[in-house]
């Protein structure tokens, strides 16, 4: 009825607006599609076994693989998680269980801030910490690194979760006489369990791409190594290597290495999302 | 990210149902509403047979406790760290070190300013480009598109922050650079030189070409954290505008943004931090020259590209102790601007309960 007493300019700039918003948010997901697209179309092409079980050739020969980079990078972030997980997890109990004070907002403070500092900081700090009393670089160093970066996502992450966990829960327990640790184990934190599974797999997807770090620890590595304490091949150092190479062979290396890091990344995004939050959620509610 | 679970849990929860949980977490424990708890937890008024439950019950707080001392230890151990490797650096060139534009390791002279420029200049173009885009995506998806685009679009843009920085590194070098290089600069030249922002050699890795990748990475974070900031905005606002007779675009631009305003600008602060800090895709395409240019298509450096690029090289103490410094510099900016950031968004969120009291 109104819509004839706005004036036409009034309408029109109401149109350009929405016009722009939307063609601007069109113009973002297209981006993420021009990168998928691309990834998988470059990458999909030089990923074959050969690629996945062997190391890499010296320059000049074809073919090699990223073998030795992906055990390496299970090794990291195996460390990385043996380290940060349980810290992140205990951090988290502390501040939903008994953090109310004080002192668990100035926890929480640290935390935000540690979780803004910039993965490169971090990666002299695990040089400072660990490479230079060991004398080399090592896989180790790297697993110290990714696990400073992981344990303020986990920690947050865990109390958010805990505190989505009615209080009556806990005082029913209370109530039986069970005591408080015991409690916090087996009923709070088991039935937050899937979404500190989610805090764990977002922690653990943010890292495994990071690469800034692995420069200063594990330095990577061209052949096959398992030992922790040694230098060690990962594959976003290799996808960094080879993209800065000129060697045509090593760059379709890299987009091959790239959509592997890529669908391993993804895919636990893409579960949390789907799998675990929806189950969580039900189990809050 | 430690918002990133509270966030995805409140895209898809009801979101008032889950604030009230939060809340009553909160409050109870410990307080005089429910005092039988703290019974248990005193140990000299429990029945002996508790006692060694007890013991355990203190133990598991230590323990957690001491998880979150952790917590506070590393980032001391960071900034012990940081100083005590500096040093050198510091008693070398005192403040200086910041406005020398010297990098010249051979000689042992050392001036961080072509990477601090660097760094300032690749992250404000980086906003510039980053948040119209993204503060068009969040009102995009908050306030105009129809419902069932909403979740895909957000869970796009989710995906896009996900990918990892080497990545997006790789993808400029063989995409992005090419195609600022062959389609846009060119244009860039002819219509912008006149500023002396755009002018030739152009060879493609430049400090617009790192600006570019590094608003793509950032453009996720801000309009994220905008759309949580947006959906806070009470709903009578939004209805109040619209009775009055305002057009869709003068409910947004009077009702939810101005009421948003400072949400946004931490949004987009932390995008700031994000950008300053960022190092792998900048290293690849930023062209690694410490030099100032006028020009944005010329090559540049930044204060983590250079730690990246440099570190492992660096002989002598001198050398490595001044790119720590530049390190501890980066570390104490982006600590300024995360708190700042995280300031100005809870200034706008805290008030969610009031909602309630429509």
């Amino acid at each position: 009825m109104s819509n004839h007493r706005i004036s036409l300019r009034r309408q029109l700039t109401n149109y350009f607006f929405t016009g722009l918003a939307a063609s601007l948010s069109v113009l973002v997901v297209g981006a993420l599609l021009a990168i998928f697209t691309y990834l998988v179309l470059k990458g999909a092409g030089s990923l074959s076994w050969n690629f996945l079980t062997q190391v890499p050739k010296p320059v000049g020969e074809p073919g090699g693989g990223v073998a030795n980079g992906i055990v390496g990078s299970i090794i990291i972030l195996a460390i990385a998680s043996a380290i940060g997980v349980p810290v992140g997890i205990g951090a988290g109990v502390y501040l939903a269980e008994y953090g109310r004070g004080r002192f668990g907002d100035v926890v929480r403070f640290t935390a935000d801030t540690l979780n803004g500092v910039p993965s490169i900081v971090i990666g002299l700090v695990a040089y400072g910490l660990v490479v230079l009393p060991q004398g080399h670089f090592s896989g180790f160093s790297a697993g110290v690194a990714l696990a400073i970066m992981m344990v303020p996502i986990v920690a947050r992450a865990t109390e958010q979760m805990l505190l989505l966990v009615p209080q009556s829960v806990r005082e029913a327990a209370f109530g039986l006489g069970i005591p408080q640790w015991r409690t916090t184990i087996s009923i709070t934190l088991a039935s937050a369990r899937a979404g500190i599974i989610t805090g764990v797999m977002l922690a653990f997807a943010r890292v495994a791409g990071e690469t800034a770090p692995l420069l200063l620890t594990a330095l990577g590595y061209q052949y096959w190594n398992l030992s922790p304490s040694q230098p060690m091949a990962a594959l976003p150092l290799q996808i960094f290597t080879y993209a800065n190479s000129p060697f045509d062979e090593w760059h379709r290396q890299a987009w091959a290495a790239a959509l592997m890091l890529v669908i391993v990344i993804v895919g636990t995004t893409t579960l949390v999302r789907f799998v675990f939050l929806r189950r969580m959620l039900e189990g809050a509610r | 990210m430690g918002a990133e679970p509270e966030r995805r849990a409140s895209a898809s929860a009801s979101q008032t149902s889950e604030k009230t949980f939060v809340s009553e977490g909160r409050q109870p424990m410990g307080t005089s509403e429910s005092p039988n708890i703290s019974l248990v937890t005193r140990a000299n008024k429990a029945p002996a047979q508790y006692r060694s439950r007890l013991n355990l019950d203190t133990g598991f707080r230590w323990l957690m406790t001491l998880a979150a001392l952790a917590v506070l230890g590393v980032v001391g151990l960071i900034i012990a760290e940081l100083l005590q490797r500096s040093s050198m650096a510091w008693h070398q060139f005192g403040i200086r070190f910041f406005f020398g534009s010297d990098w010249d390791p051979v000689s042992g002279s050392f001036g961080a300013w072509p990477f601090i420029y660097g760094t300032l200049v690749s992250s404000f173009v980086a906003l510039l480009v980053a948040v119209p885009l993204a503060v068009a995506v969040a009102v995009f998806v908050t306030e105009m598109c129809p419902k069932p685009l909403r979740k895909p679009i957000s869970y796009a843009t989710e995906l896009l922050a996900a990918i990892p920085s080497v990545i997006y590194g790789l993808w400029a070098i063989f995409v992005l650079v090419p195609l600022l290089r062959n389609y846009v600069n060119p244009l860039l030249i002819k219509y912008l030189s006149w500023t002396g922002l755009f002018v030739r050699p152009d060879y493609g890795y430049s400090m617009f070409s790192a600006a570019v990748v590094i608003a793509i990475m950032i453009v996720p974070i801000i309009s994220s954290i905008s759309r949580e900031v947006l959906a806070v905005v009470p709903q009578h606002q939004r209805e109040a505008a619209l009775a009055l007779g305002a057009t869709r675009w003068e409910m947004i631009r009077m009702a939810v943004l101005r009421n948003a305003r400072a949400g946004i600008v931490g949004a987009v602060i932390l995008g700031l931090g994000r950008a300053l800090g960022e190092t792998m895709a900048v290293t690849m395409v930023i062209g690694n020259t410490p030099q100032i240019a006028k020009s944005l298509l010329a090559p540049g450096y930044s204060m983590a590209a250079v730690i990246a690029n440099e570190f492992n090289e660096a002989t002598g103490d001198l050398y490595r102790s001044a790119l720590i410094e530049i390190g501890l510099a980066l570390f104490i900016v982006t600590v300024i601007v995360n708190i700042l950031a995280g300031l100005m968004v809870w200034s706008v969120t805290r008030g969610t309960p009031a909602r309630t009291n429509v």
